[in-house]
């Protein structure tokens, strides 16, 4: 993979986001994702096909039948292969499995993938109806008015429970610091112009408020609404050659899975993101590396819970320790384990169709130094880069191991 | 009769107005909530919107509609819950509309008054004229046989002539909310003598329901918020008319409305405030309060000015300000009106000399959007006015003469009864008119 670009997550937090105006539609984020890749890689005729991951245009926006768009990005696009993948807010992880697929099946040498999803269209009570597509209908009317926070607001319940409330509340307030620090490094992230001085401070200041919002999360464990779109390049060896692009300057998968659980189902157990769990795990394996070798995550942190979870489902804490290893700052940049480099879900946004393709782009360019400020220092013997997208509530997931080209 | 059953047939006068339209609002969603209560399945709600204009009360039901629908969306989590067994309810914006006409069907607008003549509780709002309300509230008590409670949003004139004039006998409170009702915390309660203490109780508890703070004021014109806010007014005219000695009113004018907002760190100064209200209303509630006050004239002749030459502030129906004393681009003053040469002046002409001549603010000013958000005012407050007494300047004497006045104004409410104590005064200028320090208090003693 090589090329990765990313519009600026839009939404709150951002000083230039005003939701009383008019702003730029799908197609302009389609457009600006997929130039920003075509600009990289010496023009778009080099590319043999494009797919697009999104979630919910259809309720959003009004838009189906994204793979249309792609040949607004450039001419040379038209009468090309283009498509569009769903899978929830693992979408624009399905894109990208959807370009390995073709470039192992060796039907393509170069594939554009772009994930998208413009959000701030309408409020936030009804785009939780429409993101609870994302689960059972059949499960809507019992569910809350905010239907995901609701979901993992009863699984921090039950972890809050099992581990107790201040000991979870502790790491989850350290994820949330941590995706502020480190949105401010990323000029495209929505909390990049976060300057709250005491990050902690506000965090345990605000309760959660079940009269209001849900149970056992305030608004600071959740993910951002945002509007934007990420785009890389999928490419092979000979597709490499074709681009101009030096190995230096790509990242190479080395393993990958993608696993879905039956939605109609509960997760089998609350304080564990069972399919996270088992991807990761084949991933890995398919990579022939462990967790060890990894040098830094890009987690699907959809709510601060989520991030804490996935650490013990990745095996870096064991069950009920995940919320320690984080409060003790070892998913922080410069931890052992540094996750979620630019911001995160929480920090940077969460376009949902759109994150999948953020996350790999966010290692494409840890891996290659093209970080900028936000850069971290990966040693030599941990030169592996792990990213884990989710769709609704761990039903959806795709796990994708990266190496430094 | 309980709670509930007297918000079960409800009259708004004046419904479509500034302030009816708040009260009708607030009361609507209220009575949609109880009606929603189990125990109050099949019982049918009703609230008249009453009003003489039918354009009005078409604008009524756009406001209200759009108006319920913002509230809908805040109580989304709430809503769910009510709606928990209706099983084709099941989206937020499925619940939302569905409350959404929940509160409709409660409302019925109508130009014709008979209506009243069922309910068990009527709000007045009609404009601050005593005749005009004792000739209603008559009219419907004597064709009403339920014995109707009235509460009535008055200003300023004293409850008990209304309630001696109309024959109501302990059935009327003052129930005074402030603008806009649908946003302003604050209500005055104002009971009479006679008023039932069933009736007061009650009247407390819907404010609450409503999410209000009551503050109960006497029975004396003008109760406290406009026993304030009146004498505040005259004093801020009084000081600029003695400026304009040495320089033509507009200056002045610009001068203490300077004064009265950032020297005294107000939400707005008190010339933008008067156009705010309305110079009209203003000029109406001196007149209304004036013949109960023995020993003081509230009335200006500048105001009387103003009126005789249209120029009365006031608000468009969007909510922009109109011009008054000041002229506003976008909600900002940018001329003063120039009274005899019936012209506005622009700002930009004389605001140099004029701050040079008020002199700096004390290098510990905190501007009135970050003031009310501190939590120790007397640490703040006090040694921010203290530093006005070393200051040499004509800003810093004007700051203090106002700032004594408007405590002196404070006590003698508390003096003359018509306040209870110093609190419900304070209270009632903080949560009413936004202050972000009450008036009395210690910070402009010498």
């Amino acid at each position: 993979m090589t090329a990765g670009y990313n519009t600026i997550s839009m939404g709150t937090g951002r000083k230039e986001f005003n939701p009383k105006k008019v702003r730029p539609g799908i197609e302009h984020y389609i457009k600006e994702a997929g130039q920003g890749v075509v600009n990289q890689i010496g023009g778009a005729e080099k590319i043999d096909e494009s797919v697009v991951g999104n979630f919910m245009a259809a309720r959003f926006n009004n838009q189906a039948h994204l793979g249309g768009f792609v040949g607004t990005i450039d001419p040379a696009l038209e009468f090309k292969p283009s498509l569009s993948v769903e899978g929830a807010c693992g979408s624009g992880g399905l894109s990208l499995i959807s370009g390995i697929r073709s470039v192992l099946a060796e039907t393509a040498d170069v594939v554009l993938a772009i994930g998208v999803e413009v959000q701030n269209t309408v409020k936030a009570i009804y785009g939780a109806d429409v993101l609870a597509g994302a689960g059972w209908y059949a499960n809507r009317k019992k569910g809350h008015a905010y239907f995901f926070p609701g979901q993992f607001s009863d699984r921090a319940g039950v972890y809050y429970e099992k581990y107790g409330y201040d000991y979870a509340r502790k790491g989850m307030a350290r994820w949330f610091v941590n995706a502020m620090e480190n949105a401010r490094l990323d000029s495209t992230a929505q909390e990049h112009h976060n300057n709250v001085a005491d990050l902690e401070g506000l965090y345990h200041k605000m309760k959660p408020n079940g009269a209001s919002f849900v149970d056992h999360l305030n608004v600071l464990d959740c993910s951002k609404v945002s509007d934007g779109a990420s785009g890389i390049a999928i490419v092979s060896e000979e597709g490499l050659k074709r681009i101009g692009v030096d190995k230096k300057d790509a990242v190479e998968i080395v393993g990958f899975a993608q696993l879905t659980r039956n939605i109609t189902q509960d997760p089998p157990d609350m304080v564990e993101l069972t399919t996270i769990k088992k991807a990761a795990a084949a991933a890995l394996k398919s990579a022939g590396i462990t967790i060890d070798q990894v040098g830094t995550v890009e987690t699907h942190d959809c709510f601060s819970i989520a991030g804490v979870l996935a650490v013990e489902a990745l095996g870096l804490a064991a069950p009920g320790k995940g919320a320690e290893y984080v409060a003790e700052g070892k998913t922080a940049r410069n931890g052992v384990m540094p996750m979620n480099t630019t911001g995160g879900l929480i920090g940077w946004g969460h376009p949902t169709g759109g994150t999948g393709v953020h996350q790999a782009v966010t290692i494409w360019q840890q891996l290659t130094g093209k970080a900028g400020s936000a850069q971290i220092q990966l040693s030599a013997e941990r030169p592996y880069g792990l990213t884990i997208n989710m769709g609704g509530d761990d039903v959806t997931v795709v796990a994708i191991v990266y190496k430094r080209g | 009769m309980n709670y509930d059953e007297r918000l079960q047939h409800v009259s708004v006068l004046g419904a479509a107005g500034k302030m009816g339209s708040g009260i009708l609002l607030l009361t609507a969603v209220e009575m949609a909530d109880l009606s929603l209560k189990p125990e109050n399945k099949g019982k049918a709600f009703v609230l008249n919107a009453i009003d003489l204009s039918d354009e009005g009360l078409a604008g009524l039901m756009d406001y209200l509609r759009a108006q319920v629908l913002k509230i809908a969306e805040k109580k989304a989590v709430w809503l769910r819950s009510v709606y928990a067994d209706r099983d084709h309810l099941i989206e937020n914006y499925h619940i939302i509309d569905q409350y959404i006409n929940d509160v409709m069907r409660i409302v019925r607008p109508t130009t014709a008054m008979e209506v009243a003549y069922k309910s068990s509780l009527v709000f007045e709002a009609v404009s601050e004229n005593k005749d005009l309300k004792v000739k209603l509230l008559k009219q419907i008590d004597q064709n009403n046989p339920h014995k109707t409670w009235f509460f009535t949003n008055t200003s300023s004139v004293p409850i008990h002539f209304i309630e001696d004039e109309a024959g109501l006998k302990g059935r009327v409170l003052g129930f005074h909310f402030y603008n806009p009702p649908a946003v302003q915390k604050l209500v005055e309660l104002i009971v009479t003598a006679n008023t039932l203490p069933e009736a007061s109780a009650f009247a407390g508890n819907y404010a609450k329901a409503l999410g209000k703070v009551v503050v109960p004021s006497n029975d004396f014109a003008g109760f406290i918020g406009n026993g304030h806010f009146m004498r505040d007014a005259l004093h801020g005219i009084h000081e600029a008319l003695d400026l304009a000695g040495d320089r033509p009113l507009t200056e002045a004018i610009y001068m203490m409305n300077k004064i009265s907002q950032d020297f005294l760190v107000r939400p707005m100064g008190i010339f933008q405030l008067i156009d705010y209200v309305g110079v009209d209303v203003v000029q109406f509630i001196m007149k209304v309060m004036n013949p109960h006050l023995a020993d003081e004239d509230l009335h200006s002749d500048l105001l009387d000015n103003m009126m005789e030459q249209g120029i009365i502030g006031g608000q468009h129906s969007s909510g922009a300000q109109k011009d008054g004393f000041l002229k506003y681009e976008k909600g900002v003053p940018t001329a003063v009106y120039d009274v005899e040469k019936k012209t506005y002046v622009d700002i930009s002409q004389f605001a140099a000399s004029c701050d040079e001549a008020l002199g700096k603010l004390p290098e510990s000013f905190v501007p009135w959007k970050n003031a009310v958000k501190i939590k120790d005012k007397d640490t703040h407050f006090g040694p921010y006015f203290a530093s006005f007494k070393g200051m040499d300047s004509l800003g810093a004497k004007l700051a203090l003469r106002y700032g004594k006045r408007s405590d002196a104004i404070g006590r003698k409410l508390v003096a003359d009864k018509v306040a209870n104590n110093e609190q419900d005064v304070n209270t009632v200028m903080l949560t009413g008119f936004f202050h972000a320090y009450g008036p009395i208090n210690n910070y402009f003693n010498d």
